[in-house]
């Protein structure tokens, strides 16, 4: 057998596995979305609770991202997916979107209120001056001034976001690593490895772009 | 207009305004100058109740802001307070613009939010007051694109698009370069002629003596002395006022 034969053999086995491998694209970007559609909002709610007054609200917020961002994202999906999902009957792409949702959530709202704790006192007393009430202020003035500014580790969480999909392979949800392990253990090939790479460096090149392009659109007034 | 009486105010153990008083009139300018740390801003800053005081009577156009009931300080609503502060313009040392917003948003942002106006209108009068303080060429670029005089010329008219009874300049050129501070100082001399009460703290010994109906002295949370601007500059009665003068002039 000569090279060139050899090299078609492997062009003709990467032809058949990659429409499997690739199969678990569709429940990836799935739960990417779903989990971007809810944690920032999410982020964005407790965010503002926690530069609230309310002490009640500010501890209980504290203790969610204590918990969610102190313990590993797998304990937690293992937690929810084995455990609740007996009382609640959830599914495992239920269980696994559950999760996500409220891990990120925390991370976000830890962003999202670094985030307004960094814009100048000045502008609080500007909008108060012109006679603006705390939600006028937030909404107008200091939420819009501080999306701007969270950009940059908003896109980290989104660029990771990607790769943490993959942790539902735990859970028997057949995403893009699932099934390549499953063709590397049947055929004992690094190959799938290596195709489920790619396509998840595809997906992290299109959030990295999209990121890009906000913070363009955004940086206008500076 | 303004009335301020017997006012207290404490940063922890700093007792920063001890007791007090200051009356303006109608269409009064009234200047506060004094060593840093007297009080003066914080004063200011009370009459917009950007400063809490922990007792005294404060009242704009006969609307209390601060109240008291044989030394006891009554609760007057947020929202009461923000509705009795609402004909109170404020300018800034560090001008705080809204740097997300354009120079005309900046200035039709609150009459369309807080005062329901309608945009139309209200854009018509920023133009006006665009025009008032030499800048309407710069409608619709960003405040990093001005320079300082031009940010706080932005912002007097800012502030008197919500056409405010009375004004309130907190060092309003401490912030510039000496180069620039004529055009804002120019502004509201304007202003003075068309008999805007205002009160203004500030550094600017000559400005103040010019545009002044009195001139306040502040030193260590009190008023020591309080005088026409000839009086004040050629007479001053307390010694403190005759060391800083001397200082400063």
């Amino acid at each position: 057998m000569n090279s060139s034969e050899e090299f078609i053999k492997v062009l003709e086995y990467i032809g058949k596995i990659t429409p499997y491998i690739s199969s678990g694209l569709g429940v990836v970007v799935k739960l990417y979305i779903v989990v971007i559609i809810c944690s920032i909002p999410l982020g964005l709610l407790c965010a503002i609770g926690k530069v609230s007054k309310s002490k009640i609200l500010k501890g209980i917020l504290e203790l969610y991202t204590w918990i969610f961002r102190g313990t590993p994202l797998l304990l937690q999906l293992f937690f929810v997916y084995f455990g609740l999902s007996k009382v609640f009957h959830f599914n495992q792409f239920q269980a696994a979107s559950i999760t996500f949702v409220i891990n990120y959530g925390a991370y976000f709202t830890e962003i999202f209120r670094a985030g307004i704790q960094s814009i100048d006192k000045g502008q609080y007393e500007a909008a108060k001056a012109l006679g603006m009430n705390y939600s006028q202020t937030m909404k107008r003035i200091i939420i819009p001034q501080m999306l701007k500014r969270v950009l940059p580790p908003i896109s980290n969480e989104a660029i990771t976001l990607v790769k943490d999909t993959s942790l539902v392979t735990a859970i028997a949800i057949g995403d893009i690593l699932r099934n390549a392990k499953e063709i590397a253990s049947r055929d004992f090939t690094i190959t799938p490895y290596i195709i489920a790479g790619i396509m998840y460096l595809v997906l992290t090149s299109v959030i990295v772009y999209i990121f890009k392009k906000l913070e363009q659109r955004y940086s206008v007034y500076e | 207009m303004v009335k301020v009486k017997n006012i207290n105010k404490h940063f922890g153990k700093l007792h920063v305004l001890k007791g007090v008083s200051l009356d303006v009139d109608k269409g009064e300018v009234v200047t506060i100058i004094g060593p840093s740390g007297s009080g003066k801003s914080t004063l200011l800053r009370s009459i917009n109740n950007l400063e809490t005081v922990q007792n005294g009577i404060i009242e704009i156009e006969g609307n209390k802001i601060a109240d008291e009931k044989n030394g006891k300080r009554i609760h007057i609503s947020e929202k009461e307070i923000r509705e009795n502060c609402k004909k109170v313009g404020m300018v800034f040392q560090n001008f705080n613009l809204f740097p997300h917003k354009t120079i005309l948003d900046n200035i039709i942002e609150a009459p369309i939010i807080v005062n329901k106006e309608a945009r139309n209108v209200v854009i018509k009068r920023a133009e006006s007051l665009l025009q008032k303080v030499g800048l309407d060429s710069k409608a619709d670029v960003y405040p990093f694109q001005l320079s300082g005089g031009q940010k706080q010329r932005v912002a007097i008219a800012r502030a008197l698009a919500m056409e405010p009874d009375i004004m309130l300049f907190d060092e309003p050129t401490s912030a510039l370069d000496p180069e620039l501070t004529g055009e804002v100082l120019s502004v509201i001399k304007e202003l003075a002629k068309e008999d805007m009460t205002m009160v203004i703290v500030t550094h600017e010994m000559a400005f103040a003596r010019e545009v002044s109906d009195r001139i306040v002295f502040m030193d260590e949370g009190e008023i020591i002395e309080d005088a026409a601007p000839d009086e004040f500059f050629n007479n001053p009665k307390h010694e403190r006022v005759k060391g800083f003068l001397n200082k400063m002039l």
